[in-house]
């Protein structure tokens, strides 16, 4: 069974449409990046996902309709909707007890595993911790969860590196296993190139580009090409040049690594690359791309 | 207050697949009115900052004001004694209301305006817990909460008053056999359960705006209907509407008691016995039952909005 599965995925409003007939399949164990300009609908199709929203089209999430759904979902799905929702009022050891409370996967030592290891007191109120500390008892709560789809959407927007750093190791190391799924939307996608498995382009409503890594990395290629060899290198029809430090840098689709190879540098490109080549393709659709 | 969470050994791996059905149905709730009692304190200090001053009222009182209760006066002694009383505890039913007001006002707009509604959706409690848990706090929690004050401060003032009756004058053997306190006690709870009945119209309606308005939700709940009644005096000349409103908010006392003797006499609104009490008149009034159909209304229109609410 697919974990999310949508087709035709539709969401108005008003006279703007902010997903437009999104077919979607996400299996168990992946760790699929949403990644797409402001504005591009991600979190308005996360939140059809998540039973916040109401759609148009077939959505089904673990079997189950979200929006009709959600209360039942939520066992088995989570989500970090954005850094700052964690009520301001709430102690950290009441957050704990309210969870254990209402969560029936809510392993309540593991959190408290995880809080040991930070500087966060469980006396303390929500309101009286950084930023950074409030990413973490979310994601502390989180982890300690036994879900099969966890939802990030901007998860570590406006933490310092140090944070987004330990935040993705965390995930990985303690939370990710092959059962899980976990859908993240970020506009840091240099720090999740190396965590994903699974890459999405969404871009005014439509997915542009959807792949493994796998198929990313053997299907892509940048080519930082010799001089003399430059012409040869666009009769391969590259889908993406630009210039860096007097050096044209091209960005090929499916192109054979031997053939690139004798014409210069090849390498794997950026996930930001490839969706600057990707968008801008698309006729000024990348104007606003925050990458 | 711990046991709670250990009562239910989920973490048992026999117990695992039938722990979540068995849960579904109370812990939410319990867990989410615990909730809002973290969140607003007021609940019980508002009540209890108000049966403190009571009690300092009363003390001062009985202090320096011994005369009065020695001065002999027209009213019934039993009347006389008891009216510190029934003032004291219609003062903390008052406070009751005040706080239900203002926490029905909040109680889905605090929520959304500070975003924790996304953390709170994330969890697996429905809707329907949500919006009911917090129904449950002027309908359910306040009036139990202020009952047991009610009956504490009382008793408290009845021990003051036998510690100061050298200074009163009054005999400790006739203030505790004229006092009727017991019987009072017994009053202020069913006057709490009658007026909360009585007023969950009110309380669904507050709650419903709470979830609707983007902000002011003082004004959104007030002034429509101040508006209405504007609208009908001018237009009709007449205040149908506001006397509705005027039901709804006194109407219950000609319907949950009875002020007048069995000769006919009007009895001393300030006393009121146990005699006084026609919960049978009250519970068929038609109008209590209209108002707890509206209610029902009201709160699952406020449970189908917040479905479509976000963060403001």
């Amino acid at each position: 069974m697919a974990y999310i599965e949508a087709r035709g995925l539709r969401k108005v409003f008003g006279a703007t449409i902010a997903v437009d007939g999104v077919d979607l399949r996400v299996e168990e164990g992946r760790i699929l990046g949403l990644i797409g300009p402001n504005g591009a609908g991600k979190t308005t199709a996360l939140n059809a996902i998540l039973g916040l929203t109401s759609y148009q089209g077939e959505l089904r999430v673990l079997g189950r309709d979200p929006w009709t759904e959600r209360d039942q979902l939520m066992r088995d799905v989570s989500f970090i909707a954005d850094v700052a929702v964690l009520p301001r009022w709430i102690k950290v050891s009441q957050a704990l007890e309210y969870v254990a409370g209402v969560h029936p996967r809510f392993d309540r030592a593991k959190a408290e595993g995880f809080l040991a290891k930070t500087n966060i007191r469980s006396a303390s109120k929500v309101r009286e911790l950084s930023k950074g500390m409030v990413a973490q008892l979310h994601l502390a709560l989180v982890m300690a969860i036994d879900a099969k789809l966890l939802v990030l959407d901007e998860p570590t927007l406006g933490l310092d590196i140090l944070y987004r750093k330990q935040f993705y190791d965390s995930l990985l190391n303690d939370y990710f296993d092959r059962s899980r799924t976990i859908v993240v939307t970020t506009h840091q996608v240099e720090e999740v190139q190396n965590v994903l498995t699974d890459l999405m382009f969404i871009n005014r409503g439509r997915i542009v580009l959807n792949c493994s890594m796998e198929e990313f990395e053997s299907r892509y290629l940048e080519l930082m090409v010799n001089s003399e060899h430059l012409a040869a290198a666009r009769a391969l029809r590259p889908i993406h040049e630009r210039q860096v430090l007097g050096r044209s840098i091209l960005l090929f689709d499916g192109v054979d690594r031997q053939q690139l190879a004798a014409l210069g540098d090849v390498r794997t490109p950026s996930i930001a690359d490839l969706f600057v080549a990707v968008l801008g393709n698309q006729g000024g659709a990348a104007q606003g791309a925050a990458l | 207050m711990n046991t709670p969470s250990n009562a239910v050994p989920e973490s048992s791996l026999n117990s695992q697949a039938i722990a979540p059905a068995a849960m579904s149905a109370t812990r939410p709730m319990y867990w989410s009115v615990r909730r809002e009692l973290w969140e607003n304190r007021s609940i019980y200090v508002a009540p209890l900052a108000a049966a403190a001053v009571v009690l300092l009222g009363f003390l001062i009182g009985q202090m320096y004001m011994p005369h009065t209760m020695r001065e002999p006066a027209e009213m019934d002694p039993a009347h006389q004694l008891a009216m510190p009383y029934s003032h004291a505890a219609w003062l903390l039913m008052l406070t009751a209301f005040i706080v239900g007001v203002f926490y029905s006002l909040d109680a889905l707009h605090g929520e959304r305006r500070d975003r924790s509604i996304l953390f709170w959706k994330s969890l697996p409690v429905s809707d329907l817990t949500t919006v009911l848990s917090k129904a449950s706090i002027p309908l359910v929690v306040l009036p139990l909460l202020v009952s047991a004050i009610i009956v504490v401060t009382l008793l408290i003032m009845l021990l003051l008053s036998t510690a100061f009756q050298p200074l009163t004058g009054v005999g400790a053997s006739t203030l505790w056999a004229r006092l009727p306190l017991f019987q009072m006690e017994l009053v202020q709870i069913y006057s709490l359960a009658v007026l909360a009945l009585w007023h969950a119209p009110l309380y669904g309606w507050l709650l419903l705006v709470s979830g609707w308005a983007r902000r002011a939700t003082f004004l959104w709940a007030v002034l429509p209907v101040l508006a209405i009644c504007a609208f009908e005096f001018i237009a009709f000349h007449t205040s149908y509407f506001g006397s509705l409103l005027k039901n709804r908010l006194f109407g219950f006392a000609s319907d949950a008691f009875s002020f007048t003797g069995p000769d006919g006499v009007p009895l001393d609104p300030h006393l009121i016995l146990l005699t006084q009490l026609t919960p049978g008149k009250f519970l068929s009034t038609p109008g209590l039952w209209l108002g707890l159909g509206v209610t029902a209304a009201l709160l699952a229109a406020a449970v189908r909005l917040r479905r479509y609410r976000g963060p403001i």
